[in-house]
């Protein structure tokens, strides 16, 4: 176990599985304690804290629907009844639904603003709050699409650009407090979640190779070592940046 | 503590004072060889290399002034044969004038020209030769004021534009070689060069200051942090990419 972020408290939320999973991780091999907050997936999120656990580290799973005030507040006050203080958090929770314009549905639309966006403000609402005193890193989890968007995911890349507008607005607001905001925007990723939706072994995958400079798809493992970057003190110079892990695909 | 670049061999071209020195020193203390390039300042690059190896590092000055083509041929000549290969090349070689349209000079021109947008060129023609199949890491040291000029800094904000655009070119060339490339953006930082300009307590650092989130002037460490993650296995998905190091300054 290495010591990047050592004495360090970390929540990611969305973290039951795919690159929060991925992210938890890293940071508790960096010796950090993680909160892994899921909505829905108890059974993997206790699987990452078992696997954690197991390799040495601290974690803990927590329930939260992310676009609920109450249950996001309940989130933080559990956190901080377990490990005392927060000192990262990754807004990773994400929903992506393919849907071409006339297709969309209220309900999808709903739910991918609410999950991504709203969730993101409410939860970085809470945790600026507790890292006033002693400062921090917020790292918000966007997408390539935020800038290079592709037909069918115009709910999903709106959510993301706007989430690269937050991180914006908040380093310049909360850098006098020391709490430092950065987006981090991975590209194709083989995850569960990439399996579930069919990208692996499409035409859709063969093409992503084909235009990523570094010929592969990333596994969480890449993005993952990027937000220890981000949440370290490597990182403490920058803030209000958007680093994309794309293996050099626009 | 883990050594991020064990075994790891890096030129930093301007690294006598500075940010560049302090590139240097940081990558020698996480493992690497370090080849200390310097133009005139012998002394100082002699300096940074006794510092490198009363703290256990390894490290040798090689005199070459990269505006000068062959020069940069003969560092790449020296760093073969002391070291036998190249894994991370820092284009930091740089130097700033002051003026303003009425007075701009062919001299000026031709010297910022070399130094900064030739020198990034053709010092990465050579790196790539020494690269093996591992692949390797170039950085570009570019500027905050490449997408936030000021009058008065014509012909330096022109050449930092152009230096954005060789990693998004080279990025793209090189990924399938595995040679990532990226760009770093410092903003205002103490240095050697700010000292004798008159910077530190001017009215110019209070602009600045202002202007900055973090709420301090950069210094060459924080710069080198950065730089050490895209030299290091931290960034192995991240290619041509642009990240100010500058405390959330624009």
């Amino acid at each position: 176990m290495n010591s990047r972020l050592k004495d360090k408290v970390a929540l990611v939320t969305g973290s039951s599985q795919g690159i929060g999973a991925g992210i938890a991780k890293a940071f508790a091999n960096e010796g950090a304690k993680v909160v892994i907050n899921y909505a829905s997936s108890e059974a993997k999120a206790q699987q990452t804290v078992d696997e954690i656990v197991k390799n040495g580290g601290t974690a803990i799973a927590i329930h939260a629907n992310i676009a609920e005030s109450e249950s996001i507040a309940k989130l933080f006050e559990q956190t901080i009844a377990a490990f005392g203080k927060l000192d990262i958090l990754v807004n990773n929770v994400g929903k992506l639904e393919f849907e071409k314009l006339e297709e969309i549905t209220a309900t999808n639309l709903h739910m991918q603003i609410n999950t991504n966006l709203i969730g993101t403000i409410l939860a970085t609402q809470k945790a600026a709050g507790l890292m006033e005193k002693n400062g921090g890193s917020i790292i918000n989890i966007s997408a390539t699409t935020s800038i290079n968007p592709l037909p069918g995911t115009l709910v999903f890349s709106a959510t993301k650009a706007a989430i690269d507008n937050i991180t914006k607005v908040l380093a310049k607001e909360l850098g006098p407090k020391n709490i430092r905001v950065n987006t981090l925007a991975p590209g194709m990723t083989e995850t569960e979640g990439s399996y579930e939706k069919g990208f692996i072994g499409s035409d859709f995958e063969k093409y992503n190779r084909s235009i990523t400079p570094l010929g592969r798809i990333a596994q969480v493992e890449d993005i993952a070592k990027v937000a220890v970057f981000l949440a370290s003190e490597d990182s403490n110079w920058i803030t209000g940046e958007r680093i994309q892990a794309s293996g050099g695909q626009q | 503590m883990n050594l991020r670049l064990k075994n790891k061999v890096a030129i930093v071209t301007g690294s006598s004072k500075g940010v560049g020195a302090g590139i240097a020193k940081e990558f020698a203390k996480q493992g690497a060889k370090v080849v200390v390039n310097y133009s005139n300042s012998k002394d100082y690059a002699d300096r940074v290399v006794e510092e490198i190896k009363q703290n256990g590092g390894e490290a040798i000055a090689v005199q070459a002034d990269v505006s000068n083509l062959d020069d940069i041929k003969k560092l790449f000549a020296e760093t073969k044969e002391k070291f036998g290969k190249l894994d991370i090349l820092v284009n930091n070689a740089g130097v700033w004038r002051y003026e303003m349209l009425e007075d701009i000079s062919e001299e000026t021109f031709a010297l910022q020209i070399n130094t900064h947008l030739r020198a990034h060129m053709f010092t990465a023609k050579e790196a790539v030769k020494l690269m093996g199949e591992e692949g390797g890491s170039i950085i570009n040291i570019s500027s905050t004021v490449s997408l936030n000029p000021i009058p008065g800094t014509l012909i330096y904000c022109a050449v930092k534009a152009g230096i954005d655009s060789i990693a998004k070119t080279l990025a793209k060339e090189l990924g399938p070689k595995n040679i990532r490339v990226n760009t770093v953006a410092p903003g205002m930082t103490e240095s050697e060069g700010s000292t004798a300009d008159g910077r530190p307590g001017s009215e110019m650092e209070k602009f600045y200051l202002e202007q900055t989130p973090l709420g301090r002037v950069g210094l060459p460490v924080d710069i080198a942090k950065v730089c050490l993650f895209f030299a290091s296995d931290d960034s192995a998905w991240v290619t041509g990419e642009r990240v100010n190091a500058s405390g959330g300054m624009l």
